[in-house]
C-alpha cells in the first residue's frame, strides 16, 4: 500500500502534486508512485480472482493490476487517496472506479480524495477507456483493492492491542475492537498499516452486498461537480506552461493528401504569431500519427486561428480526392445487392427466401459521423531533451504514451502523460494524433506547445464514424412468421485506419449488431460485402452497432406494418423463446471481449428490458391525433436496453419528440445516477444522428465546417421527458457496459415512432427535411 | 491601451484590439473557466456576461469590451454558491462538465431579466447552448430549480 505515513514522504508527496498544480492548476497529479514504498510489481490476477465471473480484462493490453500500494495511500490524518486509473469524460468512472475500492475498504466519502493516474499501464493495468469497459472489467479487481487495504489497517490495529484479528473490523474509516471497545481511526494506522503484507488477493473476503454504503445506490455525485460549476475542473484546454506557445495547424483537406507547398510571409503579419512550421506527416493509412501540414505558433489561440486564415498553402490531394459521398452511396448499394462474405449461416435463407410467402426488403443508411466533443481536440506539449511531457484530455493514456515514445524516437520511460479531465470523448479521445501533433511542435520549436484543434478542424479531420448501407431481406411464411432473413452490411472497416486494402469489417464490427441478431428464425444469413475506405474511420460511441440496429429494429417496425401487427409483439416473437443464442456458424463472435460464458447471448434479457420498457412506458398507451409510439431493443457492450419514443410530427413535417422511455439490464452496478445521466444522454445523442447527422465528402473534403452545417440537438429541440428505468440485477450478474449501450436503439425507435405517426417509413439518416411536405 | 474590468479587476490589453475576448481571457488572463467550443456564436460554450448580458465572448473583440464589466464563471461567486450553480449542483448536472460554464453564464443572464421563466422560455433561451453530452433535462429542471427553489 502506498501509504503515506513518513512526514518526509509525506512531505515529498505534497511536493510533488503541489509542483504540478501550480503548473496546471489542479486535478493532475504525476507520478502517484513516488510517495516511497511502491512496488512496481504488476501481479496480473490469478484467475481464481475472478470468483463469482470471468471477464476479458485479463486480456487487454497489461490487464489488470491489483495492488492496494498502487491505487491506494493514506495520510496520519486519515485523509485516504485513491488513485483513477480511466479517463473521465462525463461517464462519472473517475468517481465510480475510487467509490468501490472507498466501499470495500470502509472508508468514509467525505475524507476520499480522487487523484488522477499518468498514463503507465506497467504500474496500473489497462487504462483505456473505451468500450463501456471500466466497471465490468474493474468492479471485482476495485472491491479487491480495497478489501486489502481494509484487511492491512485491521491486521494494524489488532497488532497493536494484542487481540486476534477476527475480534476487530474495520467501519466507517475507524477500526474497532468490539470486546474492548478501543477504537483507532485510519489515519492513526497508517504507518502500520504500511508495514503488513498486502493479503493474499484470491483469499479475502468480500463485503457482503447487503452492508454496501455506497454500491448501487447512486447518492453519491461526481468529484468534480464543484470544479465543474466553479469553473475549475482542468480539461485539456486549460492546462498553461510558463513560456507556452499556443499553435493552430492547418491539414491536407483530403486524407492522405501532402503539402505542396506554402507561403508564410501573410501569416507572419498577423499581430502575435511568431512562428510558422511545416509538421511532419504519416502516409495513409496513418494510423493515429498525425496528418501533416503547417503550424501557426502564437502567443494566443486566437492569433494563431487569424495567422492560418492569412497563411498560404497549397495541397496535393493524393489516392482520396476524388472521394464524394452521393458516388460512395451508390457503390455501398450496388454491393448491398449482390452476394459478399457469409460471415453467419444458419439453415438455407436463399432457399427460404425463394419459397416465401412474402418478402419484405429494407435497404438502410446510414452516412459518416463526427464526434463533435465539445472540446476539440487539444493537447499540451513539453519536449525536454530526450524527454516529453504531456497534458492532454486522451481515452487511452497508455497508448499516448507508446505512441509519444516511437514517434520521438525515446524510451517510454521519458514520457509522461498527465491525464486532464475530457470535455467529452465519445471515442475522438482514444485517438492521439493532437498529442503526438503537439509533441513534434514542441521538440521542432523547443518550447512548451499547446495545439488547439477548431471545430473545423475538427469536423474535418475526425476519426469518423463509418458510412454504411445496411440491407435485410425477410421473407414470410402464410401465417405471417418470418422464416427467413438474410442481412447485408457493407461499410469501410475501422481496420482501414491501421493496414492498407482492408475490405471487410472486423470481427468486432461484425459483431456489433450483425452476427450476434439474437432473433429466433430458422434461415439467417449475414453477408460483409466489400467496401474500401477513403477517409479515417474510427471508434464512435457505440460503433458499428449504430447502422446495424437502426436496419434491425426499423426491419421490425416494417415487418410489423406489413403483416399489421404490434411492434412489441412483433419484436418479442422475433426475439423468439428465452434462451441462450448460439452462434456456431460464426468464425470469431468476438461477444465484445468477453467470455461468453459470463456474458452470453441471453434473450430472457432482452425480453424483459422490452416488457419493462413497455409497462413503465405505457406501451399502447392512447396517444393524441399526429402522435406515434415506436419501440426498439438491442443488445450491445453486453448490455441490454429497449426503448419507447413518443414522437408527434406537425402538417409542416416539424418534429418533436415528447417522450422516451429506456431500460436497461447492465447487470450489477454501482452508480445508478450515472447511469441514468449516461441514458438520458444516449437520447439526446440518438436524436442528434438520427435527425441530423451527416458529414459528406466533396472532391475528397469534408463538406460540413461547424454547428450550423452540422448541427446537433439543442435544448429547444430535446425530448420534453426522458425516464430512465433500470432493470434490477439478478443476484450476480456480473456488470455490463453504459457508456454506448443507450445509443443504438434510440433511431429505430424514432423511426418507427415516426411510421406510426404518418405512414413514413424513414430508411436513410439523417431525416434532416425528409418530413417536409 | 485597452482596459476592461474583469471579474472587478482591471485588465489592460496592449496587442490586437480585434483579439475576442474568449482567447483574451483564457490566453492572456489566464481565466480558463470560460471554453471554446465553435468560435462563431454557435454553442454557447464561451458565454459571459457583459453589463448583466450574456454575450458569445468568442465573436467579441476585446475592443468592444473596452471600459465594461465582465463577468466570468471565476467571478460569479466568491465561494462558488451562486443560486444557478447551487442548484446544478443539486440536480447532478453535468456530465462531461465542459459546456456548462458556458451554460450556468446563459442561465444566470436569464434568470436577470426574467426571474421567473416557463419551461418553455427556459428551452427557448437556453437553445443556443450545446450540451453534448445531452444534459438538458437537468439543464432545464436545474434553472427552474435556481428560479422556484423547488
Ligand atoms: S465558442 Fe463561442 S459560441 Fe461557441
Ligand atoms: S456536459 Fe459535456 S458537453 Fe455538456
Amino acid at each position: 500500500m502506498n501509504i503515506v505515513t513518513d512526514p518526509k514522504t509525506l512531505h515529498e508527496f505534497e511536493k510533488h502534486s503541489i509542483k504540478v498544480e501550480k503548473i496546471s492548476r489542479r486535478g493532475i497529479l504525476k507520478g502517484i508512485g513516488v510517495a516511497g514504498g511502491l512496488v512496481l510489481a504488476a501481479p496480473l490476477m490469478s484467475r481464481q480472482a475472478f470468483a463469482a465471473y470471468q471477464t476479458g480484462a485479463s486480456k487487454m493490453p497489461h490487464g489488470v493490476v491489483v495492488d492496494p500500494r498502487v491505487f491506494v495511500a493514506i495520510a496520519p490524518d486519515g485523509i485516504v487517496t485513491i488513485v483513477a486509473h480511466r479517463s473521465e469524460m462525463g461517464t462519472g468512472v473517475r468517481t465510480s472506479l475510487p467509490l468501490i475500492v472507498a466501499e470495500e475498504l470502509e472508508a468514509d466519502w467525505s475524507r476520499v480524495k480522487v487523484r488522477q493516474a499518468h498514463g503507465d499501464e506497467k504500474t496500473f493495468g489497462n487504462q483505456d477507456t473505451d468500450g463501456s469497459r471500466s466497471t465490468r472489467h474493474y468492479l471485482i479487481p476495485m472491491r479487491q483493492i480495497g478489501a486489502a487495504a481494509r484487511t492491512m489497517l485491521e491486521e494494524a490495529a489488532a497488532k497493536r492491542w494484542g487481540v486476534p484479528v477476527s475480534e476487530v473490523k474495520a467501519q466507517n474509516h475507524e477500526v474497532a475492537h468490539a470486546a474492548s471497545g478501543r477504537r483507532l481511526g485510519f489515519g492513526e494506522l497508517a504507518n502500520d498499516a504500511a508495514k503488513q503484507p498486502v493479503p493474499d488477493i484470491n483469499g479475502l473476503k468480500l463485503k457482503d452486498p447487503k452492508d454496501f454504503r455506497y454500491l448501487g445506490k447512486g447518492q453519491v455525485s461526481i468529484v468534480d461537480l464543484h470544479d465543474i460549476t466553479t469553473g475549475k475542473a482542468h480539461y485539456g484546454i486549460d492546462t498553461r506552461l510558463p513560456g507556452m506557445k499556443y499553435a493552430v495547424i492547418a491539414r491536407p483537406p483530403v486524407t492522405g493528401g501532402k503539402l505542396t507547398s506554402f507561403d508564410p510571409a501573410d501569416a507572419l503579419k498577423v499581430s502575435g504569431v511568431e512562428k510558422v512550421v511545416e509538421v511532419k506527416g504519416w502516409p495513409w493509412p496513418s494510423k493515429f500519427q498525425p496528418l501533416g501540414g503547417v503550424a501557426i505558433i502564437a502567443r494566443n489561440t486566437g492569433a494563431a486561428i487569424k495567422g492560418r486564415e492569412a497563411l498560404k498553402v497549397v495541397w496535393d490531394g493524393g489516392a482520396n480526392a476524388s472521394y464524394d459521398s452521393a458516388a460512395y452511396r451508390k457503390q455501398l448499394e450496388e454491393a448491398a445487392r449482390k452476394p459478399g462474405l457469409v460471415v453467419r449461416k444458419e439453415g438455407d435463407a436463399d432457399a427460404a427466401l425463394k419459397s416465401a410467402d412474402k418478402v419484405v426488403i429494407g435497404e438502410y443508411y446510414i452516412p459518416h459521423l463526427a464526434h463533435a466533443s465539445m472540446e476539440p481536440p487539444v493537447a499540451v506539449a513539453n519536449v525536454t531533451g530526450d524527454k516529453v511531457e504531456v497534458w492532454a484530455p486522451v481515452q487511452s493514456p497508455g497508448g499516448t504514451r507508446e505512441d509519444l515514445a516511437k514517434t520521438l524516437g525515446i524510451p517510454e520511460d521519458n514520457v509522461t502523460v498527465n491525464v486532464t479531465l475530457l470535455g467529452g470523448g465519445f471515442g475522438r479521445k482514444s485517438k492521439c494524433d493532437f498529442v503526438l501533433e503537439a509533441a513534434l511542435l514542441s521538440k521542432a520549436i523547443g518550447a512548451p506547445v499547446k495545439v488547439q484543434w477548431t471545430r473545423e478542424d475538427d469536423l474535418h479531420h475526425d476519426f469518423l464514424h463509418t458510412v454504411s448501407v445496411e440491407r435485410i431481406e425477410a421473407g414470410l411464411d402464410k401465417s405471417g412468421k418470418v422464416v427467413a432473413w438474410r442481412h447485408r452490411s457493407v461499410a469501410p472497416s475501422i481496420a482501414s485506419t491501421f493496414a492498407p486494402n482492408v475490405l471487410h469489417q472486423a470481427p468486432f464490427e461484425l459483431g456489433m449488431g450483425l452476427i450476434d441478431m439474437p432473433f429466433e428464425i430458422a434461415n439467417i444469413q449475414c453477408e460483409n460485402p466489400e467496401a474500401a475506405a477513403h477517409t479515417r474511420i474510427g471508434w464512435f460511441r457505440s460503433v458499428s452497432n449504430i447502422p446495424k440496429a437502426f436496419a434491425v429494429q426499423s426491419m421490425v417496425g416494417e415487418l410489423a406494418a406489413m403483416t399489421k401487427r404490434d411492434q412489441k409483439e412483433m419484436l418479442l416473437e422475433l426475439i423468439g423463446s428465452p434462451r441462450i443464442v448460439k452462434l456456431d456458424s460464426v468464425k470469431d463472435p468476438w461477444n465484445y471481449g468477453e467470455p461468453y460464458d459470463s456474458y452470453p447471448i441471453d434473450t430472457a434479457r432482452l425480453r424483459r428490458v422490452v416488457e419493462v420498457v413497455a409497462d413503465k412506458g405505457k406501451w399502447g398507451r392512447d396517444v393524441a391525433k399526429g402522435h406515434g409510439l415506436g419501440i426498439a431493443a438491442h443488445r450491445s457492450f453486453v448490455s441490454y436496453v429497449a426503448t419507447i419514443v413518443e414522437v408527434s410530427v406537425d402538417d409542416k413535417g416539424k418534429l418533436t419528440v415528447h417522450q422516451v422511455d429506456t431500460a436497461i439490464d447492465c447487470g450489477t452496478y454501482v452508480n445508478p445516477e450515472r447511469i441514468q445521466s449516461q441514458i438520458e444522454g444516449a437520447a439526446i445523442m440518438g436524436l442528434s444522428l438520427a435527425k441530423y447527422g451527416e458529414i459528406s465528402f466533396k472532391n475528397g473534403a469534408v463538406e460540413q465546417g461547424n454547428f450550423d452545417s452540422f448541427p446537433v440537438i439543442r435544448m429547444d429541440e430535446s425530448p420534453l421527458v426522458t425516464h430512465v428505468h433500470i432493470v434490477p440485477p439478478s443476484a450476480d450478474t456480473p456488470p455490463s457496459g453504459v457508456g454506448e449501450p443507450g445509443v443504438p436503439p434510440f433511431a429505430p425507435a424514432l423511426v418507427n415512432a415516426i411510421f406510426a405517426a404518418t405512414g413514413k417509413r424513414i430508411r436513410a439518416l439523417p431525416i434532416g427535411q425528409q418530413l417536409e411536405t | 491601451m485597452i482596459k476592461v474590468k474583469i471579474n472587478g479587476q482591471e485588465q489592460v490589453w496592449d496587442g490586437d484590439p480585434n483579439l475576442s475576448l474568449l482567447w483574451f481571457l483564457r490566453d492572456e488572463a489566464g481565466l480558463t473557466g470560460t471554453k471554446f467550443g465553435c468560435g462563431e456564436a454557435l454553442c454557447g460554450a464561451c458565454t459571459v456576461i457583459v453589463d448583466k448580458q450574456a454575450v458569445r465572448s468568442c465573436v467579441t473583440a476585446i475592443s468592444d469590451v473596452a471600459g465594461r464589466e465582465v463577468t466570468t464563471i471565476e467571478g460569479l461567486h466568491p465561494t462558488g454558491d451562486h443560486p444557478v450553480q447551487k442548484a446544478w449542483r443539486q440536480v447532478n448536472v453535468p456530465q462531461c462538465g465542459y459546456c456548462q460554464a458556458g451554460q450556468i453564464m446563459q442561465a444566470v443572464a436569464l434568470l436577470t431579466e426574467n426571474p421567473k421563466p416557463t419551461h418553455d422560455q427556459i428551452r427557448e433561451a437556453m437553445a443556443g447552448n450545446i450540451c453534448r453530452c445531452g444534459c438538458y433535462q437537468r439543464i432545464e429542471n436545474a434553472v427552474h430549480l435556481a428560479s422556484t427553489g423547488v
